[in-house]
């Protein structure tokens, strides 16, 4: 009510000025959430189709080891010079283009999407607030991210190339690297830690403090409470790893030793350190951060899968209170499980069972939330729209990403399976066909509330039906060629461990296992086709798609489809009041198969 | 259009305004990030050989003083709080004045700290012996130190004996017969890596939050005058992470000044 009176108090008159702003103040300084949240969602698009690109260029390196790469070799070898010479790819840029695709899908593409784009644009739309509670912390947040991004971009260009080390930058390797690549790579993620912190902070002051009133905290949208979730994650294991990138830049900027152990040598020689530090020491503070950071890519999808599937679905969801505490676990286990990426650095066996124990539990959760959903789909006049597409292929690529985990968190099947293209399989499954194709749901189910057009329906399921094949057909194979002890992060996919190279050799990869190269590429080449009538219709849609005919085209409940399309600055036209929860479809006796959260009904009226 | 509530006023339910909510989450994320370090503290340490992990090695003195300086400081911040809340708004200019005059303090002793150890030196002679003290004078052809020579370099990591480096005396070593010559800076052990690491970061989160406090206690302190709720928040908030700077100072005193 407190908001309703803020309204009395100041008239309006002030509101235009604020909106209509010059270019600058209104697109690029903006601290309205909504727009913040185009801003990086459109950033974060552009860097996803840049680790892909990436991937490409490695993947054609991997099939046809040391052959120059079609159509951008010559511009790679003009723009990198040596390391790209005749438009091939040495081993150096090879790791390169690893630890970049890596660091730029994580960091810079699926989580400035998810958490960043649809949290910042959805999250106070779907609490009722007017904006997030720290707009200007807001604009800050999402400068940080694109300094981070201009960072980890330009360090292509220094000499010596980007990063070589792998997103996860194990030293003493990362820094016996004798370019600055890897000093330019901490530098970006402190500013993009600095981001997330900015945003974790926002998100969840805003939402203990600006759900309108009547929205209970079981009232809210279950997307919200994914963010929620997500917020804690990132507000309590990014710092372990900024701390980690402060000593890990000390030790390459100041000398110091902290991960470089006594007595190493570099090169035959003896590294010129103190020594004394701890190569470990780094893996635990990255993997602290690393394993929740698999839940910040992994629960805002859930959140966007759980409305799209109400929505479709057209009746409430199957187990809401579960699908909240599940997450809230989930939140609370991801923190102790992140030795399980550990296992194979010899450490003792208590503690591998530890680690391995609570990586079982943390899968319960999990399956409670992805049978929750569904089980949801259970006897429900399912409308085949093209982001429900994706949410119902979600459910079982997810499935497969998360079933293929379980040999991983066991530590003797890890033992085998460490560190080759099972775990590329498996987490890609996971991040690939599960997150990106909810990201892909998500921005078809939203579009409408943001431009007032929808996307065309035809070439949205062209789009998924190639996506789902191709992708099944990128990473089902590694499954196969990581069970036959194909190693990840080898510029020559392998060459030199294959029959064909070393016949006399025991358990040397098969030409079949070795012919997978060829297929995954012309896979991935045409994954890549197939996001080209996604690209054309996203951006024809805005100006030419099909014209809404109400604010609320899917028939929604929630609150984001109760405001002016697209919502103005401030959102609401009157601050809403929540009467019940988010999921009222098919109410029985109702007029229409939904209720809006904030609709009064008459009988309330009269009461 | 909407105003975003509970920028001044708390929300009934939660009882907090929304900068409160916002400091305490970032405050648990520092606490998070210190807690990092402080865990490398220990890991490092547990891993060092005992008889290398030097002990003695700061001013304790000086670490105790730094200490009071920073409690007095957290004591005139809550009195500047106080005074902002009994709408006392001279008051508050005496207290917070005397926060960054403290805040000053506390930089200028640590910042002598530092250039002790950067003047400080050890060095290996090519004849295998080892001098160790401050440095007094740098010359193409030679340097004077004032210290002492060691027969084990194990002699150099406990100070904490009664006239452990007594016996100093000023040493001129020929440019020749030095073959390593390094100054007790972050990279000379882990001790100091972390040491430099620490109360470097801690140092930065002091003169940020002095510069908060300045612009709240000078061009910031206009506010009062238009909204005196929302300055007197801002004080709150600004007081609450100086507390926190204060405390991160009271466990990094004894873990690297006395353990």
């Amino acid at each position: 009510m407190l908001a309703a009176s803020h309204t009395a108090i100041h008239p309006p008159l002030h509101a235009p000025a604020h909106e209509e702003g010059g270019f600058w103040s209104k697109y690029v300084f903006s601290t309205d959430h909504k727009v913040i949240g185009l801003q990086y969602g459109m950033t974060a698009l552009c860097f996803l189709l840049f680790g892909f690109i990436l991937m490409l260029i490695m993947r054609w390196q991997i099939a046809h080891p040391g052959q120059p790469v079609p159509l951008v070799g010559p511009l790679l070898a003009s723009i990198l010079g040596d390391t790209a010479a005749k438009g091939t790819i040495s081993p150096d840029l090879y790791n390169s283009f690893g630890a970049m695709h890596g660091t730029i899908m994580v960091f810079l593409a699926i989580v400035p999407l998810a958490f960043g784009a649809f949290g910042n644009y959805l999250v106070p739309l779907q609490i009722g607030a007017p904006d997030m509670a720290f707009p200007r912390v807001n604009m800050a947040s999402y400068q940080f991210y694109v300094i981070g991004g201009v960072i980890m971009l330009v360090s292509f260009f220094i000499p010596g190339g980007a990063a070589q080390a792998g997103w996860t930058s194990y030293p003493p390797l990362a820094e016996a690297i004798p370019t600055d690549g890897q000093t330019f790579w901490l530098i970006g993620m402190v500013f993009l830690i600095s981001s997330s912190l900015l945003g974790a902070v926002n998100f969840i002051a805003t939402v203990i403090q600006l759900r309108a009133p009547g929205m209970t905290w079981m009232r809210l949208p279950f997307f919200v409470w994914a963010q929620f979730v997500t917020g804690f994650l990132l507000l309590l294991a990014f710092p372990p790893l900024e701390a980690a990138g402060i000593m890990q830049l000390m030790d390459k900027v100041a000398h110091t030793s902290f991960f470089l152990p006594t007595g190493l040598a570099v090169g035959g020689q003896l590294a010129q350190a103190s020594g004394g530090g701890s190569p470990l020491l780094w893996q635990h503070l990255f993997w602290f951060l690393a394993h929740p950071e698999v839940y910040v890519l992994i629960l805002p999808a859930m959140g966007i899968v759980a409305e799209i599937i109400a929505n479709n679905t057209r009746k409430p969801l199957w187990g809401y209170k579960s699908l909240v505490y599940s997450a809230l676990s989930v939140g609370f286990l991801s923190f102790i499980v992140w030795a399980h990426h550990m296992y194979l650095t010899g450490m003792g066996t208590r503690i591998s069972t530890f680690f391995q124990t609570t990586t079982m539990i943390i899968s319960i959760p999990s399956v409670i939330i992805l049978t929750c959903m569904l089980i949801s789909l259970w006897g429900g006049s399912i409308r085949f729209t093209t982001p429900m597409l994706f949410v119902m292929a979600f459910l079982p690529m997810f499935g497969i990403g998360g079933l293929t985990g379980l040999p991983l968190g066991l530590n003797v099947s890890d033992i085998h399976l460490h560190d080759t293209y099972y775990v590329i399989a498996h987490f890609h499954y996971i991040v690939a066909p599960g997150t990106i194709f909810a990201l892909f749901a998500g921005i078809y189910y939203w579009y409408p509330k943001v431009t007032g057009r929808m996307m065309n329906d035809f070439w949205g399921k062209v789009h998924f039906w190639s996506s789902l094949i191709f992708m099944n057909l990128i990473f089902q194979p590694m499954f196969a060629q990581g069970m036959a002890g194909m190693l990840r992060r080898m510029p020559d996919g392998g060459a030199n461990y294959s029959e064909a190279r070393v016949p006399e050799a025991l358990g040397g990869l098969s030409p079949g296992i070795m012919g997978m190269h060829t297929y995954i590429l012309w896979a991935a080449v045409a994954l890549g086709i197939a996001q080209i009538p996604f690209i054309i219709n996203f951006f024809w849609g805005i100006n030419h798609g099909r014209a809404v005919d109400s604010d609320n085209p899917w028939e929604a409940t929630t609150l984001e489809w109760q405001t002016p399309t697209p919502p103005p600055h401030g959102n609401f036209a009157t601050p809403p009041v929540v009467h019940r929860g988010p999921y009222e479809y098919s109410v029985p006796g109702q007029e229409r198969d939904f209720t809006p959260q904030n609709e009064l009904l008459p009988e309330m009226k009269t009461a | 259009m909407m105003d975003i509530p509970y920028t001044v006023a708390p929300r009934l339910d939660t009882g907090l305004y929304n900068a409160k909510v916002g400091i305490w989450l970032f405050l648990a994320s520092e606490v998070m990030l210190f807690g990092a370090l402080f865990s490398t503290y220990i890991l490092l340490r547990v891993g060092a050989p005992e008889e290398f992990w030097p002990h003695g090695w700061l001013n304790i003195p000086l670490g105790t003083a730094n200490t009071l300086v920073l409690i007095t400081s957290s004591i005139t911040t809550v009195m500047a709080w106080a005074s902002c809340k009994m709408n006392q708004f001279g008051r508050f200019k005496v207290f917070h004045a005397c926060t960054l005059l403290l805040a000053l303090i506390f930089v200028g002793i640590k910042s002598y700290e530092y250039r002790d150890k950067f003047s400080h030196y050890e060095i290996t002679l090519k004849d295998g012996r080892l001098a160790d003290g401050h440095l007094l004078e740098s010359k193409p052809d030679h340097v004077v130190i004032h210290g002492r020579f060691v027969a084990d370099r194990k002699e150099l990591f406990d100070l904490r004996a009664p006239g452990a480096s007594h016996q100093q005396e000023e040493i001129t070593l020929p440019r020749a017969e030095i073959k390593k010559l390094e100054n007790y800076g972050p990279w000379h052990n882990t001790y100091l890596a972390i040491y430099f690491t620490l109360t470097g970061l801690h140092a930065l989160h002091v003169i940020g939050g002095a510069i908060v406090i300045g612009f709240l206690w000078g061009p910031g302190s206009r506010l009062w005058r238009r909204d005196p709720e929302r300055f007197t928040n801002r004080i709150e908030v600004s007081g609450l992470f100086w507390h926190f700077v204060d405390l991160v100072w009271i466990f990094l005193f004894p873990v690297l000044y006395l353990l």
